[in-house]
């Protein structure tokens, strides 16, 4: 411990092992903590068109239309390990060629520090729901969840289910007058 | 060191393969646990923002009973390159048979990943996949970064630490 060059070597040594010790200790006092709150969501308005794919495929599709509220309260998931939650709203169902869809119509990220009281009405999604094919038309069972990422400062990455899902059925006719 | 006699070479030189080697067995056997030809990836891009950054670390996971789901953040290649992208899923059809196609795009980014897909892709399948992002440790890849940018660095960095190793043992 006698020259510059040796402690600087034990002083950075040190640092080291007590980030490393920090890092562990940030991941594993909340590696098992339940990380799930209700969710509330509604629907206000559902439309169904029948449209060439143009984000894709460019075949002729189903293209769904939903507006929503959700609310809910994230306040209790955020802790001293959780950087940020990206939320998305998930349209789960099936049709005749496909088992099972999901289709994410609505994303937003909540990082620590913002407002975490969420509480959006009359919501359009954000991104085109289009089937993959015609199944939508008359289908009885769609569910909307809300479900989020939740990305700490380190450790696990979960994918948490808000508790709280809200069925809705697409119409038999497809719209050819109004537009969304 | 040639003055200390032969034997402590040869002791170094084995020692040195030692050491690699169960570097090796490490590497190779957290590949057979998680299932993924990588299991840790640095974060190259800032197309994760502001979840992942540039040099941020991710811990991989792909085994093929794991069901791809929307919200996952899957490492996938797109054939032909070579690159890894990191993104996450926004779309999954799924037939009976477990056939499945998805979508995927970047949080930071405005649009999907249909842009980034080969010439006529619409749809990644699981084959495209490496694999299934489950874990995250921050800014300790940036070391791997600068090896990258800046190969004189890496040249550097290797010679120290050769100098090093046969130094200390005096």
């Amino acid at each position: 411990m006698n020259t510059v060059l040796s402690r600087a070597n034990s002083l950075f040594a040190f640092s080291l092992s007590v980030m490393a010790a920090l890092t562990f200790g940030c991941f594993i006092t909340t590696a098992f903590k339940d990380r799930s709150v209700p969710v509330d969501i509604q629907v206000s308005k559902v439309m169904i068109k029948n449209v060439d794919d143009f984000t894709g495929p460019r075949e002729r599709s189903d293209l769904g239309f939903v507006t929503f509220d959700i609310s809910a309260n994230l306040q209790p998931i955020f802790d001293w390990n959780v950087k940020e939650l990206f939320l998305y709203l998930t349209a789960e169902y099936s049709t005749k060629s496909n088992a099972l869809n999901q289709v994410v119509l609505w994303d937003k990220i909540v990082l620590r520090g913002e407002n975490t009281k969420l509480n959006m009405k009359d919501v359009k999604s954000k991104y085109f729901f289009f089937d993959d094919g015609n199944g939508l038309r008359a289908n009885k069972n769609i569910t909307l969840t809300l479900s989020w990422n939740v990305v700490p400062n380190a450790g696990i990455l979960p994918l948490v289910m808000g508790s709280g899902h809200k069925s809705l059925a697409f119409p038999e006719t497809y719209e050819t007058a109004k537009s969304y | 060191i040639l003055s200390s006699g032969v034997f402590q070479l040869y002791y170094q030189v084995l020692n040195f393969g030692m050491i690699v080697s169960s570097a090796l067995m490490i590497w190779k056997g957290l590949m057979v646990v998680t299932g993924s030809e990588s299991p840790i990836v640095v974060v190259l891009s800032g197309s994760m923002e502001p979840a992942f950054h540039r040099g941020d670390l991710l811990f991989l996971t792909n085994r093929v009973e794991d069901p791809i789901r929307v919200g996952e953040i899957v490492v996938f290649r797109i054939e032909g390159r070579e690159i890894p992208i990191v993104h996450r899923v926004l779309k999954i059809h799924e037939k009976e048979n477990g056939d499945v196609k998805f979508l995927t795009k970047g949080d930071n980014n405005s649009v999907d990943d249909r842009g980034l897909y080969k010439q006529g892709q619409h749809w990644l399948e699981k084959k495209d996949v490496v694999g299934r992002a489950r874990g995250f440790v921050p800014y300790i890849g940036i070391v791997t970064i600068l090896m990258n940018d800046y190969p004189k660095f890496k040249y550097a960095v290797l010679c120290l630490l050769g100098l090093f190793v046969l130094v200390h043992r005096e």
